[in-house]
């Protein structure tokens, strides 16, 4: 009953207002801030191909466990890409409550944002713009990756972004997700005045050139990377669907230890 | 000085909306006004002069002339600004759009009703103090440390100019949102030893979508306020504050039976 005349009143029972409202607050922080910061290792662990393949390949096995278990299990990457699409979901569901949902606010908004030509209101209709083309775009590599979790490799992978032609997504989400989330990032430490100091105006001043550092430090990272699945995409896309198979003794020890600590 | 071609200023256009919502025969349109610029020349100083030469119906607001009274918003080629405080020389191309703020409701021309909206942010946010303290006028105040005094007086600068909320994205979106301006205040009693208010009160009055938890941290009011009050910073910790009041649980159920 007290849940129903809330709903109805939009007061609590003992007249208060609902901590609803604080709670989302901090839940569209948090989802924001963790897949911002996963988005940086995920990177990283993308760009291992930049190494060699080699690498790549001792990466992937370390995701599927090989550092506990004697044989890989790609049910560990299909779990942990569920968890984040998982909150990939609830991030996306809290943040649209920003968005312009009618005309007229829409109207407003691009007018506005036109007119008064200022930086970090600019910086939100990128982030609005990116966000809204995840919706589709990050749900569609999630899901083939949640689905195909075995199939993650320097072969794999470029195969995928090469013969199964999903270089152009993956060139969309490059740009989507490091703009958006740079700049969520950034904004994080505004709203909160997380990174204000003493002087939160120099403060902010920092902040704006790391938050474009690290915009271009990961675009340019991305772009290398892609390219690089590209390359071994085409020279491989005759011998589609083989798996790699690693050239030097790099995950062995991983393996041997993995047994000895299971012995 | 003599009226010589060198003492001659560049010619300034206005491009300025003419509207009289109050008109049913009126439709909102831009009128062009060329004005020969003088020397310090405000925006105040031209409108003053083009309604002494050409428009004499033209509706603007202005009091102090001294950017004190924070009537003369208006938005300046798309940004708020106070028109007595925006030099017609720090426009090089000599073009200047003048709009009235939107979210606010327009008398006509460029003058604007703030003082309607700000009544309304003023209520909703409770802004006098609140004390259960009996004041005795035949004693001599509490004492407050200066810098605590200081702290208050610093945002009780804001003039209610408006331009926070003409420069805020989410308050145009959402007319309900109660813009930096309120949080502003709400941060300004907040500090004030004399204000009794707790952060679950100041919870009940903004602690909602419409309230801190709808500020998109766009700073658009960081930005563009005239008077340099440090909104970023005061709105987030607000938010901190805000977010971290404890959950009552909603009270318990009052059920009268037989």
């Amino acid at each position: 009953m007290a849940s129903i005349i809330e709903g109805y009143l939009g007061k609590r029972v003992d007249g208060t207002k609902s901590r609803m409202p604080a709670r989302l607050d901090r839940w569209q922080s948090a989802s924001g801030l963790f897949l911002g910061l996963f988005m940086w290792g995920h990177m990283l662990f993308v760009s291992s191909i930049l190494i060699s393949k080699d690498f790549m390949y001792t990466v992937t096995k370390m995701f599927e466990g090989s550092f506990l278990f004697a044989h890989p299990h790609p049910i560990i990457v299909t779990l942990s890409i569920t968890f984040v699409f998982a909150i990939f979901i609830i991030h996306a569901g809290l943040a649209m409550r920003k968005f312009p949902y009618k005309w007229k606010e829409y109207k407003m908004l691009k007018t506005h944002a036109f007119a008064l030509k200022h930086e970090d209101t600019n910086l939100w209709m990128i982030q609005a713009f990116t966000g809204f083309m995840m919706f589709f775009i990050g749900s569609v590599h999630l899901y083939i990756l949640m689905s195909n979790a075995d199939k993650i490799g320097p072969f794999a992978s470029s195969d995928r972004v090469w013969s199964d032609g999903m270089w152009p997504l993956y060139l969309l989400l490059l740009f989507a997700v490091e703009l958006h989330g740079s700049i969520g990032l950034y904004r994080l430490c505004m709203k909160w005045g997380w990174c204000n100091g003493t002087d939160a105006r120099a403060a902010r001043k920092r902040l704006k050139k790391v938050k474009w550092a690290i915009t271009a430090f990961f675009l340019t990272l991305g772009l290398l990377t892609l390219a690089a699945y590209v390359k071994i995409g085409m020279e491989h896309r005759n011998d589609y669907g083989q798996r790699y198979q690693p050239t030097t003794a790099m995950t062995a020890p991983l393996h041997l230890s993995a047994q000895e600590v299971l012995s | 000085m003599p009226d010589t071609a060198q003492n001659k200023g560049r010619m300034l256009t206005f491009e300025i909306l003419q509207y009289n919502p109050s008109d049913p025969q009126s439709k909102p349109h831009m009128v062009t006004y060329h004005l020969e610029e003088t020397l310090g020349m405000t925006l105040f100083v031209a409108l003053n002069m083009i309604r002494e030469k050409f428009e004499p119906d033209l509706a603007f607001d202005f009091v102090c002339r001294a950017g004190i009274c924070g009537s003369c918003g208006m938005m300046v080629n798309g940004k708020p600004l106070l028109a007595c405080r925006t030099l017609t020389k720090n426009y090089p191309d000599g073009v200047l759009r003048l709009m009235p703020m939107p979210s606010f409701k327009l008398i006509k021309d460029l003058s604007v009703v703030t003082g309607q909206w700000m009544d309304g942010m003023s209520k909703r946010v409770e802004s006098w103090i609140h004390s259960k303290e009996e004041v005795d006028l035949t004693k001599l105040e509490k004492r407050i440390e200066p810098e605590v005094a200081d702290a208050t007086f610093e945002l009780d600068r804001c003039i209610e100019c408006g331009i926070c909320v003409s420069s805020c994205a989410t308050a145009l979106m959402r007319p309900d949102f109660v813009g930096a301006v309120g949080l502003n205040r709400v941060a300004r009693f907040d500090v004030d030893p004399h204000d009794e208010r707790t952060a679950e009160d100041f919870y009940e009055l903004v602690g909602d979508d419409s309230g801190i938890f709808g500020c998109m941290t766009l700073l658009g009011c960081e930005d563009n306020c005239p008077k340099n009050l440090p909104l970023q910073e005061k709105i987030a910790y607000m938010r901190r504050k805000l977010a971290n009041v404890k959950d009552t649980g909603g009270g318990l159920e009052i059920r009268v039976e037989g």
